[in-house]
């Protein structure tokens, strides 16, 4: 009975971290599209947990070794993110939740994690995905759950139920402080990231993967199609003898001074 | 159809980019009412007719003066109700994209951020925004009735359209529940040109050998009335502030000129500045990689050509 209590009361104390990962393409990655210009062109491509994601990763880690608690990754993507995934719980994430549809928008993404982010203390995730650069879905989650959200979050620490965190603003900082539960987007350096290690790799392979249908999302913005940027022109050298002629063609030829 | 524009100020100052949200409005061709929060000069608040908001809603609160995006959120929300707006615009910033992706829940809006140019409106309503960091731009229709647009700098040009905007007092009705957050503390630069709303930033690398050094390049940012931005590898070291991180998980720029000293040019940093609409680099390395995406390079001495620089301008003017 005694035990069972104890138990019970280790169950409340047990923090519980969900951690939001995007699986993108890596940051040295050459863009193109393909299908008329509205698909990713993934040939060639490495995928990647989304940095500042990663970021989020690393910090729920570090709580998990420091203090009781368990950490969940969740992921909005197809079946082949799944590597990516696997990648999180060889760095140290217990299980898995895979929403099985293509991440099209915020909202759409949002949606998706509140569904399944119900009963958790803390939700963390990257400050913004580096493809679709919304900046946004911590403040549709913490909207949806009426929960208070903050991004991008440089620093986190937990006191009990109270949360100090530091946040990046214009020109500078602000520390700040909350209560639990509630949701942040993630940037360095508030971790290291983490890099498997082999133990954690083959027991990645083990632990649970959870895969769900999304909830159907009323799209209220569409894509139509991708563009790059226009190519640039080859550079105009100047010798450092010189540096006058610069100043000119800045005034002159580019109009920017 | 009526838009309203959400103005974010520092030190009772409108600032830049929200002003460019305000000629952002102004080009969607309907009626532009202003909201600004805490407390504000007002000759500022009276300027933003300039660009085109023929009114602005003022809830001088000093609860206000620091930006809890949940109370901002609860403001705006019944601001756009109250004034029967159907688009809220705003300019990206850590207050505003989080309060404009709130406030586009509550009143069930569509919602793009990152925006990059005024949409086209020919068929649909149509926005591009900057997406894979710079690197691409996608067209997205919003199709809602209601929408919220949180746009990128440089999204809007400056001009002048109006003289004189009203200024309308607000009292929001705010509950404890709006303020769940305690900032304990702001650290910020004041007096200095923020670096995300910069037109000119000068920006140096590991090139520039030590944080000592970089007072040759404060001054040319300062003969330019520029921010002072930095790489990576200079904001890891210490050298520099992180929040003058330029690149790929740092800061994003889009200034209208953009000197990279001493930085190689890491894919990684372009991302951070390929929005520039101008770009020098001056490098003592000719095989740099940061030239090929340069309008303008040097090859040199960072210690050489920065004071002669300096004083070019300083001759020019």
């Amino acid at each position: 009975m005694l035990a069972l209590i104890t138990q019970g009361l280790n169950n409340l104390l047990i923090m519980k971290i969900l951690v939001c990962i995007t699986h993108v393409p890596d940051t040295t990655s050459k863009i193109n599209f393909t299908d008329g210009s509205t698909k990713f062109d993934t040939n060639g491509v490495q995928f990647i947990i989304g940095p500042y994601d990663d970021y989020a990763l690393a910090r729920a880690i570090e709580l998990k070794e420091t203090s009781q608690a368990t950490v969940t990754v969740l992921n909005v993507g197809t079946v082949d993110t799944e590597p990516t995934i696997r990648k999180a719980l060889a760095i140290g994430a217990d299980d898995a939740i895979r929403v099985n549809a293509d991440p099209t928008d915020s909202f759409f993404v949002a949606t998706q994690i509140a569904e399944h982010a119900k009963g958790y203390d803390l939700i963390l995730m990257g400050r913004e995905s580096i493809d679709f650069n919304g900046g946004v879905v911590h403040a549709m989650v913490g909207e949806l759950l009426g929960l208070p959200s903050f991004s991008p979050v440089m620093r986190l620490e937990i006191e009990g139920t109270v949360v100090k965190m530091s946040r990046e603003i214009e020109g500078g900082k602000e520390s700040l402080e909350a209560n639990l539960p509630l949701v942040a987007g993630c940037q360095e350096p508030i971790a290291e990231w983490k890099i498997p290690n082999m133990r954690g790799i083959m027991s990645a392979r083990t632990k649970p993967l959870t895969v769900v249908e999304p909830k159907t999302v009323d799209a209220a913005v569409k894509l139509q199609k991708f563009e790059l940027p226009a190519p640039k022109g080859a550079v105009k050298m100047i010798s450092a003898d010189n540096v006058a002629e610069l100043v000119t063609r800045l005034k002159t030829e580019a109009k920017v001074l | 159809m009526a838009t309203l524009v959400f103005v974010e100020s520092a030190e009772g100052k409108i600032r830049s980019t929200s002003l460019e949200a305000v000629a952002y409005a102004h080009a969607l061709g309907a009626g532009v009412t202003a909201i600004a929060l805490g407390t504000v000069d007002k000759a500022e608040l009276e300027n933003l007719g300039k660009y085109g908001a023929q009114k602005v809603l003022h809830a001088a609160d000093a609860k206000l003066d620091q930006g809890i995006v949940q109370a901002y959120s609860s403001v705006i929300t019944k601001a756009m109700q109250d004034e029967n707006a159907d688009i809220l615009v705003l300019a990206n910033s850590s207050l505003g994209t989080p309060v404009a992706a709130k406030v586009a829940i509550r009143i069930g809006a569509g919602f793009a951020s990152n925006v990059v140019e005024v949409p086209n409106t020919s068929n649909g309503f149509v926005v591009k925004r900057s997406i894979y960091t710079g690197k691409a731009f996608s067209l997205v229709e919003m199709k809602s009735a209601k929408k919220v647009i949180a746009i990128k700098k440089n999204a809007a040009e400056l001009k002048e359209v109006g003289g004189t905007a009203q200024i309308v007092s607000i009292t929001p009705s705010l509950t404890d529940a709006d303020f769940n957050a305690k900032i304990t503390a702001t650290e910020k630069a004041t007096g200095e040109v923020l670096l995300p709303e910069a037109n000119i930033v000068v920006s140096g690398g590991r090139g520039m050998k030590g944080p000592e050094h970089w007072g040759i390049l404060e001054e040319l940012a300062k003969t330019l009335h520029a921010a002072t931005g930095c790489s990576k590898p200079v904001s890891d070291m210490g050298w520099r502030p992180h929040h003058e991180h330029v690149g790929q998980t740092g800061v994003k720029v889009a200034p209208q000129l953009y000197i990279a000293i001493g930085i190689s040019g890491a894919i990684q940093h372009l991302a951070g500045v390929n929005s520039s609409k101008c770009i020098v680099v001056i490098n003592k390395d000719p095989e740099a990689p940061f030239f090929k995406a340069a309008d303008y390079g040097i090859v040199g001495d960072a210690f050489d050509v920065i004071p002669k620089l300096t004083a070019a301008i300083k001759a020019s003017k």
